[in-house]
């Protein structure tokens, strides 16, 4: 490495460790970079795919109300996906790249929405489960390094703060519900806690860009220390709804002052991850199908401003 | 634009690292690289900012706020956007 390439990654680093921002138009090693536009980007597309498991849901909500809620959080979720894919735009990677490589699976997205939605109590775990985990991540990516990231991280928790509580209250509505109902939310939740724990990916040990992340703080706080923070502040939860824990091997630790939980098959996760979840190749496809079909209104939008510009050419003249 | 009437400009500062840009006025340049050097005079005499951002006034489109009441109406009839619409039992803490 030559001195002057040594000294700027020094003077960037320094940046980081007295927790300044850094801005799209600061130098940045092109690792850092690199990091950041696969974490926003995949971030982005879990906010973009997320909407597909509960858009299953919209026309069959039980009530009307229940309709207009999801729609709300489902039209969010599409908004986070936008904020996410500008704040990796200001990264200099426009955004046909990252669609392209959501499509052709070079980009990953969050696990979780890879699993069916199959009843309404899984709109109600998602919202609970996978928003609530989800919010736990973004609340400590408030204090990423990345301006645009961060800025858009504290948006997003904003709006999404009622995502989780219209989730639980259709737990606390079921579980107070006929004895079909409460087991249909023990079902949800039993069939949703684990994959939202995998949310928070591999162990430290075991994370590929972990380390390197926390030194640039792209990330605030390690998967497992997130991951303990949503195990403790679900159990009350689960509490209050008199259902059954999903985890067997769940037990208090006194001298923690955590609560000490069973391992997760992290062959499963593996295996999800690696396309063989139940819809990877549905969420793909179906993501595919809606760019293709919405093909003819980019080219009507495009073929309007051409005329209006000749129109306006010609009566400037 | 004649030498009497100069180009509008729209100023934003970022007054400090990690923060937006905010809009804090405008003012007359000849263009883009003058009107930086404008705004570093006029509006940031005091250090209020770290960056400084310009943009032609004319670029900006906007909507009319007379039109506030309706053009904003669709989120009038949607208090479940908030989470303040959802009472939680107190046994679960926060949420």
């Amino acid at each position: 490495m030559n001195s002057s390439l040594n000294e700027l990654e020094q003077a960037f680093q320094a940046k980081i460790d007295a927790e300044q921002k850094i801005e799209p138009k600061d130098w940045m090693p092109a690792k850092y970079r690199q990091n950041l536009v696969r974490q926003v980007s995949q971030h982005g597309h879990s906010e973009v795919i997320g909407m597909q498991p509960e858009g299953n849901w919209i026309t069959r909500a039980p009530s009307l109300r229940r309709k207009a809620v999801l729609l709300a959080k489902v039209q969010d979720e599409a908004g986070h996906g936008l904020y996410l894919y500008s704040a990796t735009e200001t990264l200099g990677t426009p955004r046909a790249d990252l669609i392209e490589a959501l499509q052709t699976g070079k980009a990953k997205y969050a696990s979780i929405f890879n699993y069916p939605t199959q009843t309404w109590g899984d709109i109600g775990a998602i919202g609970w489960l996978v928003d609530g985990a989800a919010i736990c991540n973004q609340v400590s990516l408030q204090r990423t390094s990345y301006g645009p990231y961060a800025r858009s991280m504290i948006r997003i928790c904003k709006e999404e703060s009622f995502h989780q509580r219209q989730g639980y209250q259709i737990m606390v509505e079921l579980a107070k519900g006929t004895p079909e109902q409460k087991q249909m939310a023990q079902d949800s939740l039993n069939r949703f806690y684990w994959p939202a724990l995998m949310m928070f990916g591999p162990h430290d040990s075991k994370s590929a860009h972990s380390a390197q992340s926390m030194k640039w703080k792209i990330k605030r706080e390690t998967n497992d220390d997130l991951r303990q923070k949503f195990i403790d502040q679900t159990v009350p939860q689960i509490e209050f709804l008199g259902l059954e824990h999903p985890d067997k091997e769940l037990v208090w630790n006194e001298e923690r002052g955590h609560y000490d939980s069973g391992e997760i098959d992290w062959e499963e996760f593996n295996s999800v991850i690696n396309g063989n979840g139940h819809c990877n190749r549905q969420r793909i496809s179906h993501h595919v199908a809606a760019h293709e079909e919405g093909l003819w209104v980019r080219e009507a939008q495009h073929a309007y401003n051409v005329k209006m510009k000749a129109r306006r050419a010609s009566t400037a003249a | 634009m004649s030498t009497e009437q100069l180009e509008l400009f729209e100023v934003f500062i970022r007054s400090s690292r990690g923060l937006d840009h905010k809009h804090v006025g405008s003012l007359h340049a000849e263009d883009h690289a003058h009107a930086v050097d404008y705004a570093r005079d006029c509006y940031t005499r005091r250090n209020e900012g770290v960056s400084i951002w310009v943009v032609k006034s004319s670029d900006i489109c906007s909507s009319q706020e007379d039109d506030a009441p309706e053009f904003f109406d669709p989120s009038d009839d949607k208090p479940y956007r908030h989470a303040t619409y959802y009472p939680l039992p107190k046994e679960v803490g926060n949420m």
